[in-house]
């Protein structure tokens, strides 16, 4: 098989996977993050998001000693960044289900090197934002007489017909999904580590872990089968999981909130908030342990046009808002959204369309969506965007209600800060434990993907 | 490269799967059901008091109505706990000499109440009113239990949300006539004193009484 310089074919994407990679170069490259001398910037950075974690401690305390009154929610704005960062972190969550579900039923090859972190990313985002409701009723260890149905002595259930009770149902089954779906796709690199390892204690973890995986043909075809089937159950969830929790303002009759358009528009906005993460995220890591190999020009490409494409359904959302105000005659739609355009909330609002409307279209040019800096300073405006839609959704609407005699504006307090920065501390300080003990890329699919290039080459040359 | 597990794992992880449901399961029944044991309603459990006041021999044996005692359950939310001094209509004339009454007697010198356990507590959070459920023909028995044949106060109920909802969603079950309230040993029956069915008794007395019992949460919530 020789290999003369290719003549790039224009009908041909640009290969998932640098060149000169073999099944032992990927192994070594992937299986070396994590079995490779502690670096000393992994400890700097676990040192970092160790303490941003104290945060979320101390803030988590205060809060339980308390009450929620050190927050700044209060009426007339009863849901307060609680809300904001529960729907912020979940939406963060969906780019890791979409990768890992809905790429794999569309067999995107893309997918492979980046749906292991993405799939971590969700898990830990999930967790973060599973916090916010549970402390937001001030006593977490009551909290599941509120939250769960089960058979209790008080002889009463909670209200079915809300869709706050729809939220534990569609957040707890994503979790578990995503947590199963994850754990699964990690059972055959967990056997390549148990091999690699030297030390006999990580041996026995990672053969634990594992769960006695020698990678015969019939556990290779229950895995596959597995795979699929958890897609499929995935899937779904990528649709549902926001969708309800925007049924959550949308059955109210909050002017802002009852409208038709909020399901499509959540979930595209998570799908966005996503993407934006992974990138965050991603950039970095392929970085620091130089993994340009595997986290191509492709991929960035790719998840640039994912971000543009979301961003302009985003962005047709907005619009719509601005147009069911005028189309519904509502005196009352008419008001929030003219208080909310140009009222005290105007400097959020249109810093909110810089983030998530104007600057993202840069990504129209395809020299922004090779760049990694480029792409990086978009995502974190989009990370930012995103959190300032959730809060002019929460806070515009309800700050000036039906009564203008209770009219107030929202001023939140060192804790509500605290308590997010705190949990942006759990979430790095997870994804960074994560990197080092677990393989942050999938090793297994990835030489799946060299067995497919050689099989293509050998093909390529038969044509020749 | 050596084994790293023994042959048994194999059998030890697929063990464990039934033993995590096993233990899990259990585990959430206990649990689900601390709040029905007897342990923690004190269903039955007879209380130890400063005196032992029995109701068995002051209403079977010396014939007290409850409202001798309990004087506000017709007009308040609360029963009334009675003052020393309704001890002391009798006890000053009888049984004046008995050890087991010095406490009362103390009591009434140095005016310091005496400190009875209280059997039926209800939650701080819950508000319920005696008069209205009197008035409305619910029997001191129903929820007390035969008081009557008590030598010493215990729960014959738990308390438990679920046993008020119980009757606030079928009242019929439980709603006998008015002047049947303080009776302990009251048993369905009509005017000329038959036998009926609590059923056919209870529906009727719900029409006759307008009993609506409401089951919002700011009825017994406020």
């Amino acid at each position: 098989m020789g290999s003369p310089a290719p003549i790039k074919d224009p009908t041909m994407p640009a290969p998932v996977l640098g060149p000169g990679q073999t099944y032992t170069t990927v192994t070594q490259k992937l299986s070396a993050i994590i079995t490779s001398r502690t670096p000393l910037g992994w400890i700097a950075a676990m040192l970092i998001a160790g303490a941003i974690l104290q945060l979320l401690m101390l803030s988590a305390t205060w809060l339980l000693i308390k009450g929620t009154g050190i927050w700044g929610l209060n009426i007339p704005v009863g849901w307060g960044w609680a809300i904001i960062n529960f729907v912020w972190w979940i939406g963060i969550g969906h780019a890791g289900t979409l990768i890992s579900a809905i790429l794999l039923l569309m067999r995107q090859q893309w997918r492979n090197s980046i749906n292991r972190f993405a799939e971590a990313m969700t898990i830990f985002a999930v967790m973060c934002a599973g916090m916010f409701p549970l402390l937001h009723t001030g006593r977490p260890w009551v909290a599941a007489y509120w939250l769960l149905p089960y058979p209790n002595t008080m002889s009463v259930w909670p209200q079915f017909r809300s869709p706050l009770i729809w939220d534990v149902f569609a957040v707890g089954t994503y979790f578990t999904v995503s947590l199963i779906f994850w754990y699964l796709g990690l059972i055959p690199d967990f056997a390549t580590l148990r091999d690699k390892a030297k030390h006999k204690i990580s041996q026995i973890i990672y053969g634990v872990l594992s769960m006695g995986w020698r990678g015969s043909a019939k556990h290779w075809f229950n895995y596959e089968m597995a795979a699929l089937l958890l897609a499929g159950v995935s899937t779904p969830l990528v649709l549902s999981v926001h969708s309800i929790v925007s049924l959550d303002f949308s059955v109210g009759l909050i002017p802002g909130w009852h409208a038709t358009i909020f399901p499509p528009y959540f979930v595209a906005g998570a799908v966005y908030a996503g993407f934006a993460m992974v990138l965050t995220l991603g950039l970095p890591i392929r970085y620091f342990y130089g993994l340009h190999d595997y986290i191509t020009d492709r991929h960035l490409n790719n998840m640039g046009k994912v971000m543009l494409a979301t961003g302009l359904i985003v962005a047709y959302g907005y619009a719509m808002e601005q147009f069911f105000a005028w189309y519904s005659a509502s005196p009352y739609e008419g008001y929030m959204m003219q208080n909310r355009t140009f009222g005290p909330y105007s400097g959020t609002y249109w810093s909110l369309i810089l983030c998530n409307v104007a600057i993202p279209q840069l990504l129209w040019i395809k020299q922004v969506r090779l760049s990694p800096s480029g792409l990086f300073i978009i995502s974190m405006f989009i990370n930012v965007g995103m959190w300032l839609e959730r809060f002019i959704i929460v806070v515009t609407s309800l700050h000036r209600d039906f009564m203008p005699s209770s009219w107030d504006m929202y001023h939140s307090t060192p804790w509500d800060w605290g308590l997010y920065a705190g949990t942006i501390g759990f979430f790095l300080f997870m994804m960074i434990l994560f990197i080092r003990v677990m393989p942050v890329i999938n090793i297994f699919e990835i030489r799946q993907l060299v067995a497919n290039k050689s099989k293509h080459a050998e093909t390529a040359s038969a044509d020749d | 490269m050596a084994q790293l597990f023994p042959r048994g794992s194999n059998a030890f992880a697929r063990i464990s799967i039934v033993v995590v449901l096993v233990v899990v399961g259990t585990g959430l029944t206990i649990l689900l059901n601390t709040n029905r044991l007897h342990y923690t309603t004190d269903v039955q459990v007879a209380k130890k008091q400063p005196v032992p006041f029995s109701h068995k021999h002051h209403v079977t044996g010396v014939g007290l109505d409850c409202r001798y005692c309990h004087t506000s359950v017709e007009e308040s939310s609360f029963a009334n706990i009675p003052p020393v001094e309704t001890c002391m209509t009798c006890h000053s004339q009888i049984w004046t000499e008995s050890p087991l009454l010095e406490p009362i007697r103390e009591s009434y010198r140095t005016g310091n109440p005496i400190e009875w356990v209280r059997v039926h507590d209800l939650p701080d959070f819950v508000y319920f009113n005696h008069s209205i459920h009197v008035h409305k023909g619910i029997g001191c028995q129903t929820c007390h239990g035969q008081v009557d044949q008590m030598p010493l106060m215990w729960k014959v109920n738990t308390l438990n949300m679920e046993w008020c909802l119980e009757c606030h969603r079928e009242p019929e079950k439980y709603v006998r006539p008015r002047e049947e309230v303080f009776n302990m040993a009251w048993k369905p029956m009509d005017e000329r004193g038959h036998a009926v069915s609590q059923a056919l008794l209870g529906a009727q007395l719900i029409q006759d009484y307008d009993i609506n019992p409401s089951t919002d949460c700011s009825t017994c919530h406020r």
